[in-house]
């Protein structure tokens, strides 16, 4: 009975991966809002902070960084992609379809699929490192790359399960539970910042700015740590949700909404998510580095369990599973598109697999910089097709959506776009040594005019009907 | 009591976020801090789910 109930419910949860959004499923503000602050504090924030003051960030680097950074951000979910959300109001995988033809949204979706769960994995490895503390478990450092004991084995597996079992529900479960854990895990994160100062030095706000340069963002990089500067951090802050805004994964989310401008509610994501808690994360990370000698050990978890108890330690859970969640449920519908007759919730499933398996290696936290850099940079250059293809196509009295119109399972401009963005992007980071994060702005441009340049060429060589275009 | 529970919630979060600002100015001890942070935490979870998604559907 119980069995045949929970069958029905999970066949009941209907996403419209392939049509349009209906009038009376469109969300309002908060559920973005919700969403937004849920998604972005979340457990990516307790790596990001922490290693920022691992790559020697100075403070007024770090704060002015992630200000002009996060301002870029917003503004690129609210011009670019929620425009085109409520426009077409379809997933970004349906729109590619028809964009770039099957055959390269397999391909597409493939890799597409393959990040979120990589994503999903470090967040769930997150979550491990405080779920494993009252059990004693050896935690990971910096130099890990494989997991070494059982104990992380069987943590990351229960955490893994617990997390799919919740995503496999949908969207509106996910969106729920974001929306309840927000402003708390916000609070959490001030919390155990502000508590810790008096253990950095910090006894009232006067003492703050020499101590952050001093004692908090030293300026100076750990052993083996690259140094960052001004433009690492701005543009990481620009580019760490880059596949998301200006590569259009949003464009699944955002169809939901009633209005293009509901784009500015990354806002809460992007200002009380990644702005305060890479701050506050990074504070509780150089007081554990004082407390600890410098030790190399890398776990959110029992770090944040030192500032703010219990309550810290949950924060870790949740803000890891609040990521890994919508992040599943991502990946679920790139595999959707790849399998459109598939149910939801067993693709959610089998993502969920793939992404537990990655979780159990502490490698994806260790890089996660590096790794989110190269995630958005993937993905990026299918969403400057998607622009040119909506904006600057028409204007140029070429064919919008080429597969569909064409009928064709193959538009090369986009594969050539997508190829020879990479290409240059390996280009410029072996032969000139221009750093991962700093690739993603001239890799726009690359795909932009190279696929409107080959758009023009195959499109007048297979030959457009005149007629369709007014 | 459904008039209570939003209250009820917000006192929960401020029981989350107050105490660190005590610490801070050296009035009450870290491990307090923590206990009451607890505290916060369970009646935020207990009491919002029951109005913030409602008000949302």
């Amino acid at each position: 009975m119980l069995k045949e109930k929970l069958l029905l419910q999970l066949n009941s949860v209907e996403e419209y991966e392939r049509t349009p959004i209906p009038e009376n499923k469109l969300k309002g503000w908060k559920s973005f809002i919700g969403m937004y602050a849920g998604e972005h504090t979340a457990g990516t924030e307790f790596v990001i902070g922490p290693l920022f003051v691992a790559h020697g960030v100075s403070a007024s680097d770090l704060l002015l960084g992630l200000f002009f950074g996060n301002v870029l951000a917003v503004l690129s979910w609210a011009f670019l992609t929620g425009p085109i959300a409520v426009n077409k109001r379809i997933t970004l995988y349906y729109l590619l379809e028809k964009i770039s033809g099957s055959k390269v949204t397999v391909v597409y979706n493939f890799v597409n699929a393959l990040m979120f769960c990589f994503l999903a994995g470090s967040m769930i490895a997150v979550s491990a490192t405080a779920v494993g503390i009252p059990f004693d478990m050896a935690m990971p450092s910096l130099n890990d790359w494989f997991p070494s004991t059982i104990g992380w084995i069987v943590v990351v597996i229960a955490v893994g399960v617990l997390t799919t079992t919740v995503a496999m529900f949908g969207y509106t479960q996910i969106s729920k539970f974001a929306n309840v854990a927000a402003p708390w895990m916000i609070m959490v994160f001030i919390a155990a910042a502000l508590s810790v100062l008096p253990d950095l030095g910090v006894h009232s706000i006067s003492d703050f700015w020499s101590k952050a340069n001093d004692t908090i963002w030293t300026g100076i990089p750990l052993e083996g740590q690259s140094q960052f500067t001004f433009w690492h951090v701005l543009f990481f802050a620009w580019f760490v949700n880059m596949a998301m805004h200006i590569g259009m994964a949003d464009l699944s989310i955002l169809r939901y909404a009633k209005k293009w401008y509901y784009g500015f509610s990354s806002a809460t994501g992007m200002y009380l998510g990644h702005y305060i808690a890479w701050v506050a994360s990074g504070i509780l990370y150089s007081l554990f580095l004082l407390e600890s000698s410098y030790s190399t050990q890398f776990a959110p978890g029992p770090v944040a369990y030192r500032a703010a108890g219990l309550a810290g330690a949950i924060c870790v859970v949740i803000a890891g599973w609040t990521t890994a969640n919508p992040t599943i449920y991502r990946a679920g519908l790139a595999l959707q598109a790849i399998r459109p007759k598939w149910k939801t919730w067993k693709v959610t499933a089998i993502v969920g697999v793939i992404t537990t398996s990655a979780a159990l290696f502490p490698a994806l936290v260790m890089k996660l910089l590096e790794f989110v850099a190269l995630y958005g940079l993937m993905l990026m250059p299918m969403g400057a097709v998607i622009m040119m293809d909506v904006y600057v196509l028409p204007k140029l009295n070429l064919q919008s959506n080429f597969a569909e119109f064409f009928n064709r399972k193959f538009n090369p401009s986009a594969a050539i776009s997508w190829l020879l963005t990479l290409l240059s992007a390996i280009f410029f980071n072996v032969y000139f040594g221009i750093e991962v994060f700093f690739l993603g702005l001239p890799g726009w441009f690359i795909a932009s005019l190279v696929y409107i340049i080959s758009s023009k060429v195959v499109q007048q060589k297979v030959g457009k009907p005149m007629e369709s275009i007014a | 009591m459904k008039l209570l529970l939003k209250p009820i919630s917000y006192i929960g979060l401020l029981l989350t976020l107050i105490p660190s600002f005590l610490v801070f100015t050296g009035n009450i001890s870290l491990d307090s801090c923590k206990m009451l942070m607890l505290i916060g935490t369970i009646v935020w979870f207990v009491s919002a789910p029951s109005w913030m998604n409602k008000a949302e559907e």
